[in-house]
């Protein structure tokens, strides 16, 4: 019994961790430009694929190589993809930057599909196939990867927004764009950083989760939803929010997939999203929406 | 020092959208100068400060900045070279601290303004300084304006643009208001004054300009037209 339930919650917190981090990305974007970006879960994919092309399939570097120089690609794919699609059309209006973001991932998964095809791609855990036993389950050691790198990067984040100056800037044109320009923030520089730290999160998710469970050219379109769901249950506008509705998401669905059939748990899950929205429309750490820049 | 009026405002225009708001408006400010402008709803006041910080486009005209055009300077540049607004509604950070609004008004500034900026930010309002911790959002309307008023000095500007920094504080909060802002001048910032309180302002200026649909239709020292009889009428209720 106990262990069932830590097994599903380790399950549940590890499948959290990747929609936590791609819906820090979408909260990240949202804040500073009310743009939701679709590509998000793309970026997940181009980390993982990246790695693994690099790695496995070509054996070009090492893994402790692969991995930073995929997601410093990935990243540098963000940075463009705001400079080339998405600040040109700043003045478009909001409904078209959105379409534009939905654009801009059939267009990477494109890419990706022609270049690395279709097939899935894998590279192995960190610490090998390890399990550690937690109160009778076994958890893999890849879990462990990825909750451990989530807890160090959600303090830096935190870090990062609290403590630097450019953070506490990010956090004043969410606030007040037009404040923001007034007192001297180059708000063009915020949603910049903003693309590249999205694309460097979700990044850095594909990475984590892909030895557990493979990655394909076209898995962001699913994690892009779950991310995007794991940020309205949070609260759009707040990144720690995003990052504890992926946690509950990810354990909503082990806890209905074990207790209950796996074939309910997107259905339960997206059930508890309305419900939450209903309740409290803000999401449950959520605040209303800010004029974009 | 040289003749050259701080700043030079030539035919200026502006519109949102094709609706213009302001049209062929002309004004100078001398360097020390306490400017007033007034005028009734949408006349188009908050509209000419958002061109001279460059957050708003312009049809037409020139803005000269130390007899430099600064046309074509972003919002940030402008800053830089010493421009400092007080937007109207104060638009304070509300989730940040009363400390980091002050920081980010000294944004781009090296440390030692900013250092100095904040001694003189929390000798100017005690409160701010006893509130240092305290989220923005949670101050009263008269503190925010304090606040946003520091906020803008941080960088330590030439030019400080105020946008009816009365605008819905109670009577005591207000000659508060005024008579830092008389402070400010004796320190020698020059100052554009935005007011619908044409009244105060006018008392207060050296010289006022009567801005009505975007035009400017009245020039002149400031008592001369507070005694005016067409702005009496028009905005003094008399
Ligand atoms: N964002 C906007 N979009 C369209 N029209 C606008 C916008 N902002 C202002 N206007 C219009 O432009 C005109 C000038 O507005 P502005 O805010 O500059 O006036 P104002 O003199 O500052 O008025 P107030 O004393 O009420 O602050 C008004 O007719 C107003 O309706
Ligand atoms: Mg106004």
């Amino acid at each position: 019994m106990l262990a069932d339930f830590a097994q599903f919650t380790a399950s549940g917190l590890t499948r959290g961790a990747i929609y936590a981090l791609v819906g820090m990305g979408f909260a990240i974007i949202y804040n500073a430009s009310n743009i939701i970006n679709f590509a998000q879960g793309e970026f997940v994919m181009l980390g993982g694929m990246l790695t693994a092309f690099l790695f496995t399939t070509t054996g070009l570097l090492p893994i402790w190589l692969a991995v930073p120089v995929a997601i410093a690609a990935a990243t540098i794919a963000g940075v463009a993809f705001y400079r080339l699609a998405i600040e040109p059309a700043q003045r478009a209006g909001l409904a078209t930057l959105i379409i534009i973001t939905i654009g801009g991932s059939v267009l990477l998964r494109g890419i990706v599909e022609v270049t690395l095809g279709k097939r899935e791609f894998v590279f192995p855990a960190f610490s090998g196939e390890s399990n550690v036993q937690v109160l009778g389950a076994s958890i893999a050691s890849q879990s462990l990867w990825v909750l451990g790198t989530l807890a160090i990067v959600a303090a830096l984040l935190w870090w990062f927004f609290e403590k630097t100056l450019f953070g506490k800037a990010m956090r004043a044109t969410a606030q007040s764009p037009l404040a923001a320009q007034l007192v001297g923030i180059e708000t063009r520089h915020v949603l910049l950083v903003s693309f590249a730290l999205a694309a460097a999160l979700g990044a850095l998710g594909g990475v984590l989760t892909t030895p557990i469970t493979l990655t394909r050219y076209d898995i962001g379109i699913m994690l892009g939803l779950k991310g995007f769901a794991a940020t309205m249950l949070g609260g759009l506008g707040n990144p720690f929010g995003a990052l504890a509705g992926g946690l509950v998401l990810g354990l909503v669905e082990a806890f209905t997939g074990g207790y209950v059939s796996s074939g309910y748990q997107d259905a339960i899950a997206f059930l508890l999203i309305l419900t939450v929205l209903m309740v409290r429309p803000g999401g449950l750490f959520g605040r209303v929406a800010m004029d974009r820049v | 020092m040289s003749a050259v009026p701080l700043l030079q405002v030539q035919d200026l225009s502006s519109s949102y959208g094709r609706i213009r708001v302001l049209s062929t408006v002309s004004l100078e400010i001398g360097r020390g100068e306490l400017v007033a402008l007034v005028g009734s709803n949408g006349a188009g006041k908050t509209t000419l400060l958002r061109c001279l910080s460059g957050v708003q486009p312009i049809d037409g005209g020139t803005i000269r900045f130390g007899g430099h055009d600064i046309n074509h300077l972003r919002a940030s540049e402008r800053v830089a070279l010493g421009i400092a607004q007080v937007p109207e509604g104060r638009l304070v950070f509300p989730q940040l601290t009363i400390e980091d609004n002050l920081l980010l008004g000294g944004y781009g500034r090296n440390r030692a303004t900013v250092s100095a900026g904040f001694t003189r930010a929390y000798a100017m309002f005690p409160i701010l300084a006893e509130r240092r911790r305290q989220l923005a959002g949670t101050l009263s309307g008269g503190q925010q304006q304090m606040l946003a008023l520091g906020r803008a000095l941080m960088s330590a500007p030439k030019l400080l643009l105020l946008d009816e920094p009365s605008m819905g504080l109670a009577p005591v909060v207000v000659e508060r208001i005024f008579d830092i802002i008389d402070e400010l001048r004796a320190s020698g910032t020059t100052i554009l004054l935005v007011e619908q309180n044409a009244n105060a302002a006018l008392a207060l200026a050296d010289r006022g300009y009567v801005i009505e649909t975007g035009r400017i239709v009245l020039a002149g020292d400031g008592l001369d037209l507070l005694e005016d009889r067409r702005v009496q009428e028009a905005y003094l209720g008399v």
